[in-house]
């Protein structure tokens, strides 16, 4: 008998699991699962909780219950993975030996990385939403909240989700403008990135939106520290920006065990060929998710789209053939923009987010690079795609996980730059 | 003196997409282009990413500066002002650094 490890049991090692049991031969191959927490969380839910649309329980189910019961389910702390060993220490001193492994332990908020940030007024007057805690925390903050400054923080990049930051500052001007109190709230969006986004075409886009629904923007700020006795935040090169309210993005790392291991970067991603999905150092360990340091956004949808392609290349790893599957670093992202729309961007390694419709050419019914009704439907209507596709590695209807250049308008000259 | 940019290719970014054409000159005016002028303390770094990239394949992070030449994130932004990791990438003809994904 053969062992497949999966750690961790997030979006990515969820759906690994449900693809693999019925990709591989279980008197064969044994698959195991670790995770430490019992609770999955929606995480794409988390933006919505502080602005009341969505309660904690409408992010939350048992990981038992969506994983398949052919997989031994394992809950505990990963204390360490030693790869050269094919093997696995956990805290409850058990040692699991693995053929194959699969990494999918996430990325994750370190607040303490941002000197000052934890220091007094941490879930008082500084806030993350990348936790339910914080997320709770905040919307409780705000039921009652009179105005002021409210600063969003990007700490640095790469972080999970990199709209997301967005999409609150576009809720924030729609929660406030519906309790009646936007013309008592500045909205401030300060970023290490030269603009809204990090694809030029999208950038310039949103950028509009922000000028538009007047949240103005303080680009290249890279935080160096919070000054808690000024309520500031100032940035390297000395630029101070003073907050009421500061919603932080903290610095996103991968697993704690990841660095502990010694198989990851400065900020523990594990250094990953970013077609095959292979670890660039075990050929026997592959990544899924925002584990790696694929140059491509950390997101659900990014997952969902490596997954076939890990499995494909797995599946003939392991027949020793060649591994013929590539990802080519698809993203697929709705944007909530507040006033029941959004906007949909589609892109990959190569080719930015570009104007046209999704899925279907001409017929859509989701528009690119532009605000729609429908897209915000199709941004609600995610929830249950998560829970009831995604998570069980199933297709999304007409999406493949290469990127079509179908239905997309390509622009001969860049209007825009990064 | 800019004529020997005219050679060189660059994409829609600003960087060059082909680290072999570059040259100490080249990295001179790329500078001038950037508001820097540079110092031993800029070559120092521009060398280490130089040669981080040919090992890699890819452009430094700001972290992996800063703990392989030993200048603080703060020295970084004072030499090149803003955004350190970008500006140095494109004054060493190096791609732009992934972390902006």
């Amino acid at each position: 008998m053969k062992t497949i490890l999966i750690l961790g049991a997030g979006t990515g090692g969820t759906m690994v699991a449900n693809k693999l049991v019925h990709r591989l031969d279980p008197n064969e191959w044994h698959i195991v699962i670790i995770d430490k927490d019992e609770t999955h969380y929606y995480q794409p839910g988390f933006l919505f909780i502080p602005f009341g649309v969505y309660k904690p329980a409408d992010v939350i189910k048992p990981k038992r219950n969506l994983l398949p019961s052919q997989v031994e389910t394992i809950f505990a702390e990963i204390e360490m993975i030693e790869p050269d060993k094919n093997r696995v220490r956990l805290s409850n001193k058990q040692e699991i030996s693995y053929d194959y492994l699969v990494v999918a332990t996430g990325s994750h908020i370190h607040a303490e990385e941002t000197p000052g940030m934890l220091d007094v007024a941490w879930q008082e007057s500084i806030f993350d939403f990348y936790t339910i805690e914080g997320a709770t925390k905040l919307g409780k903050l705000l039921e009652t909240w009179n105005g002021g400054r409210m600063v969003l923080n990007i700490a640095e990049m790469p972080i999970k989700c990199p709209v997301a930051p967005l999409e609150f500052l576009f809720l924030a001007d729609w929660y406030f403008q519906k309790r009646g109190i936007r013309n008592k709230v500045d909205l401030v969006l300060a970023t290490p990135l030269p603009g809204a986004f990090t694809k030029p075409q999208a950038s310039a886009m949103l950028g509009n939106i922000l000028e538009k629904k007047g949240i103005s923007i303080e680009p290249e700020f890279t935080i160096m520290e919070v000054d808690n006795a000024k309520q500031v935040i100032r940035s390297y090169d000395e630029r101070e920006v003073g907050y009421d309210l500061l919603v932080t993005i903290p610095v996103n790392k991968g697993a704690d065990v990841i660095g502990a291991s010694g198989m990851g970067d400065e900020l523990n991603f594990i250094p990953t060929k970013k077609h095959t999905l292979q670890t660039e150092k075990w050929e026997n360990v592959f990544i899924i998710g925002d584990a790696g340091n694929v140059p491509s956004s950390k997101a659900g949808s990014v997952a969902h789209f490596m997954l076939d392609i890990l499995v494909e290349n797995l599946l003939s790893h392991i027949k020793g053939q060649e591994m013929k599957a590539s990802f080519d670093g698809h993203a697929n992202c709705f944007i909530e923009s507040g006033f029941n729309k959004g906007i949909l961007i589609d892109f990959n390694f190569e080719v930015e987010p570009l104007p046209g419709s999704f899925p279907l050419p001409g017929g859509g019914p989701f528009s690119l690079l532009q605000e729609s009704f429908l897209n915000h439907v199709g941004k609600m209507g995610f929830k249950w795609i998560y829970w009831n596709i995604l998570l069980k590695g199933l297709d999304i209807p007409f999406v493949e996980s290469h990127m079509s250049m179908s239905g997309k308008r390509v622009l001969t000259k860049s209007t825009a730059q990064a | 003196m800019l004529d020997i940019l005219k050679s060189v290719s660059f994409n829609k970014e600003g960087f060059m997409t082909s680290p072999a054409q570059w040259t100490k000159e080249i990295a001179v005016e790329l500078a001038k282009q950037e508001s820097v002028e540079l110092t031993d303390a800029h070559w120092n770094i521009v060398e280490f990413c130089r040669q981080n990239a040919a090992t890699t394949g890819k452009s430094p992070t700001l972290r992996q500066i800063t703990s392989g030449t030993g200048f603080s994130t703060k020295d970084l932004f004072a030499l090149f002002p803003k955004g350190p990791a970008k500006k140095v990438a494109k004054i060493a003809g190096l791609g732009k650094p992934e972390g902006c994904v």
